[in-house]
Order: structure tokens, then sequence, then C-alpha cells
């Protein structure tokens, strides 16, 4: 396995400005790479590097074992790219984007048309590949341009917040469209997002950027438990009893009346939940509904960075 | 072999681009055709110009299509900022290809639009009364392959130097009109006050028309292999500087 990406105290700064910050990252081998963020963290400016676009200030990275900055062309070999902006041209057709590409990345000729059908399938476009680009729709662009990504076979491919002022349902549809990919291909994806729901879908590890420093990183699940936080809402039919005797639960870190439901903050709460029916029946409180919530990405990143990550970014 | 693929891959796509724009084609030679109609009949009326049979529209018509070159050229170059803004560059620039490779493929792809362009105005001569032999013809043509590699060159270089079309009316009065103006289109490039004399031969477009008009019109102020040794010297100044620029420049992913 090992890791398919490394950087080394990458750095990129800007006159005065640190877009990147001496960043140490380690993606490994055939998984599913989540870089999170607000706008400005510096994500696309580490991305930029990784795929050789720009040149790092200090540091260098190693992908798919080539050196960023001394073996650029071998690097753009083994990468695919799709980039938070378009990258199509209007007035060519989908067939000429993907021929296109598949030329400036050297796939023999023999086994071209055998790749744009296989893409061809993958991405769906059905007899729209031959038209005008400007006919298309946003998540039919998108889908070109990840097929497009994948025609050279690379070993890594880079995402640029892939889904970046798609409507939700097309947003899905790329979500299942990454996923069903990375069964079943031999690739990893590294990609950036300030999407939480995203990162927490199909990440399988998720590093949490911010003013250009990685705070922390691991899989989605560790981050979250790691805030010990999940809360335990119940409704029940007589809740100051309820509250007052909820106090004797030493896992119980703390316990709230609000707005007619009892909410406990526990750790791990779906392993709690008989406990508190059984505590609750004990002592002759009748329970309504029970509800466990785990704390999402969003929650993770307000404990690291103090604030909440800026929605929207259409 | 890859980079000679790329090439060829930037090549075709800049003349698909070219001849889907079908709009670009017909103005690029409707253009040259009012010029040589409104302006070279107007004019051609109003001064005696001898010398020459079919007079000033004949003398301007060499002129008028290294005009129509210069113009195509240098805007077509600048599509890269197009390019950049809609982000297409990207996918080029990432691309495992060399930038000097990159720069030839868009230099020929533009040269060939101006090539297009030049050929449909060769087959127009009757239109000013000019005899246009088969040798003419063919020397022509390669004259303006090298005049158009030089200003694609131009072209692209300053696209390399600009990152938004707000700079675009600065660029056509600073850079295009004066390269147009002083290029001895529309007038004779001898017998001129010095200083302006000074300017004509400072630009390279004067070189170019010159020589197009002693294949055409068998007349010219400079012998016909200075001329053609210039624009080739141009042309190839321009393709490296702008390579180089090319490869010097960093380009986010923004």
């Amino acid at each position: 396995m090992g890791n398919v990406i490394e950087t080394k105290d990458i750095t990129k700064r800007y006159d005065d400005f640190i877009a990147v910050d001496s960043i140490n990252l380690e993606v490994p081998r055939n998984t599913v790479y989540g870089v999170l963020g607000p706008n400005g963290a510096g994500k696309t400016t580490l991305i930029s590097m990784l795929c050789t676009i720009l040149r790092p200030t200090s540091g260098t990275a190693i992908v798919n074992g080539y050196d960023i900055v001394k073996q650029a062309k071998e690097v753009r070999k083994s990468i695919g790219i799709v980039f938070q902006s378009r990258a199509l041209d209007d007035i060519l057709t989908g067939r000429e984007h993907l021929e296109m590409h598949a030329s400036l990345y050297g796939v023999p000729k023999d086994v071209r048309e055998e790749r744009i059908e296989e893409i061809l399938e993958l991405i769906s476009l059905g007899k729209k590949v031959d038209e005008y680009i400007k006919t298309y729709s946003g998540g039919m662009k998108r889908r070109l341009e990840i097929g497009r990504g994948l025609i050279h076979h690379p070993k890594v491919l880079f995402l640029d917040e892939p889904t970046l002022g798609l409507d939700p349902q097309t947003r899905e549809n790329i979500w299942e469209y990454i996923y069903n990919m990375t069964q079943t291909q031999d690739i990893t994806v590294l990609l950036t997002t300030h999407y939480m729901e995203e990162a927490d879908q199909l990440c399988d590890e998720v590093a949490i950027i911010n003013k250009g420093e990685i705070i922390t990183s691991d899989s989605p699940s560790n981050l979250k438990r790691e805030l010990k936080a999940d809360t335990i809402t119940l409704k029940v039919n007589d809740p100051e009893k309820f509250v007052e005797k909820a106090k004797e639960l030493k896992f119980a870190r703390d316990i709230f009346f609000t707005g007619g439901e009892v909410k406990i903050m526990v750790e791990r709460g779906e392993n709690l939940v008989p406990e508190v029916v059984e505590f609750a029946s004990s002592h002759g409180i009748h329970i309504q509904s029970i509800e466990v919530e785990h704390p999402n990405l969003e929650d993770v990143f307000i404990k690291y960075t103090g604030s909440k990550i800026v929605e929207g970014g259409r | 072999m890859p980079e000679l693929e790329g090439i060829y891959t930037i090549w075709l796509r800049e003349t698909k681009r070219y001849v889907r724009y079908r709009s670009r084609i017909l103005t690029s030679v409707v253009t040259p055709l009012l010029w040589l109609l409104i302006f070279g009949t107007g004019l051609g009326s109003a001064i005696r110009f001898g010398g020459i049979s079919g007079g000033y529209q004949a003398f301007i018509y060499p002129g008028i299509i290294g005009q129509t070159i210069l113009f195509t050229t240098i805007f077509s170059g600048l599509s890269v900022i197009m390019d950049r803004q809609y982000g297409f560059l990207k996918e080029i620039m990432v691309a495992p290809i060399s930038r000097p490779s990159i720069v030839l493929g868009k230099s020929l792809g533009i040269g060939t639009a101006a090539l297009i362009q030049g050929v449909i105005l060769l087959l127009l001569s009757f239109v000013v009364g000019v005899q246009m032999t088969v040798i003419a013809f063919l020397v022509s043509i390669v004259l303006i392959i090298i005049i158009s590699l030089g200003f694609a060159g131009l072209g692209l270089l300053i696209a390399s130097l600009t990152d938004s079309m707000e700079g675009f009316n600065l660029i056509m009065s600073f850079i295009v009109l004066p390269i147009f103006l002083l290029s001895g289109a529309l007038f004779p490039v001898t017998g001129l006050p010095t200083w302006l004399q000074f300017a004509v031969y400072l630009d390279p477009l004067t070189y170019g028309v010159d020589a197009m008009r002693s294949v055409i019109l068998h007349q010219s102020a400079l012998p016909l292999e200075l001329s053609i040794l210039v624009i080739s010297a141009f042309a190839l100044l321009m393709i490296f500087v702008s390579a180089y620029m090319f490869t010097k420049r960093e380009q986010g992913l923004m």
C-alpha cells in the first residue's frame, strides 16, 4: 500500500501572505482523501502545487513516487485533475474534449477509442457527447470533466470542489458517481471541499485546513468521536422528575431540558440507549420518543477553529 | 513524439474553433473588402497615384492583406486571455507537454486561421484589378505564413503578460493600430519625414507588406530578401520570447 502523496513542509508564500504554511500530508493509496476548509484556506493553492501548476516557495511533495518540482512531467502523467472552475471549451463537443485529452496525455492511438467508450459508459452522457458543450447542463459538464480526468488512467485524481455550484440532486449524483468510480478503479482521490456533508459521505480520511495550516486529520468518524458529544434527545411524560433522577447517571456529562425535550450529552450514544430506557422505566417514567444524534464535521470544525465554516459558495 | 502530438492537438483545437465561428471568417473577409472598396476607391479618386496599374486600390491591396493578418493573429493570440478567464487554459497547462510546444501549437493554429483569410483575399485580387500569377500566389502564401507566425507570437506574448481583457483598448491603441498605420499599408514608405521614416522601419509589418507588394505588384521600397529576412527573424524571436514567458509565468488553478 504505502502513501501515494506525501508532502514535506510544502509552503506557498505571496509577498507577505502565506497561502499554504508548511503542510505535511500523507495520502494512503486507493483512498478518498478530503481536504476540508473554508474558502481561502489554501486548498486550491495546495492542489495547484501538487499538480505542478504552481511552484512551492519551499518544501516539496512526492506524488505517485515523483517529485513535483524535479519530475513535474512524470507527475502530470500520473494525475488527473478536475478544476474548481470549468475547464471546457464551449465550441467543442464532449467527445472532442475526450479525444483531445487522450492525445495530450499520450494515450496510445490504438486504445484511444476503447478508453473513450469506457469513459462514456461511466459518465453516461448519451447522445449529448457529440454536441457542443454550450448545450450541456452543469451536472453534465462536471461528469464530462471527471470522466476526462480518468482517460489516461491516472493513479491520483484531484477534485477541487467537485460539486461547487451544483444543485443538491446533481450533487448527490456526482457523489454516487465518485463513489462508484473509487470502487471500480485503481485510483486515489484527493478532493477539496467546504461542504461538510461531502467530506463525511465520500472521504476515508479528512484533513481540516484553515489559514494555510492543517489543524487535524483523521477519518471522519474518528474526528467526530473525538468530540465525545453525542446527544440523546428524549420526550418523557414527566421531564422534571427525569432530569432530577438522571443526575445519577454516570455517563451523562450534561443534561438540559429545553423546549419540552430532555437532552443528555454522552459519549457513544448508541450504546447507551438501552440503559437510558431501562433507567427511565425503573423510575416509572414513560418515554415517548428517543433519538441519538452524532456530531457532524461542522461541529469538529468549530471545535478546532472556533468558527463556523462558511456555507454557500455559489 | 508526444510533443509533436501535443502541438498537433493544440493546432487542431485552434483550427476547429476558427472554422466553427463562421461569423469570424465572414467579418475577417468583409472588413478588408470594405477598406479596399470604400477607402481605396475614395482616396484613390482624390489623389493622383501613378506608377501602378489599378492605382491606389491596387497599391493598398497587399497592405490590406497585411492588416488582416495583423488583426486576426494578434486577437487570436489574445484569445489565450479568454481561455485563461474561462478556464480552458488550465486543461492545456497541466497536460504533460512542454510550454514551448503549447506556444508553437497555438501559433500554428493562429497561422492557419490567418492563412485561410489570406488565401480568400488573394483569390479576390480581381476585385481591385490586380493580375495574380501562380508564382505570386504561392510566394504570397509563404509570406503570409511567416508574417502570421510572428504576430501570433506577439499576440501570445501580450496575452502571457495580461490577465484580463480590460487592457484590450490599450493594446488596440498602443500596439495594433500603430503597427498597422506605420506599416506603409496605406502610403508609400519612401520620401517621408525622417521621424516617420524611422518609426516605419521599426515596424516589422513594414517588411511584410513591402515583401508582398514586391511579389504581387513588382514594386517595393526594400530588397525582397531583406524583407523576408526581417520577418523571419521577427517570427522566430516572437515565438521564442512568448514560449519563454509562458514557461516562466505561474498560473494558479483559480
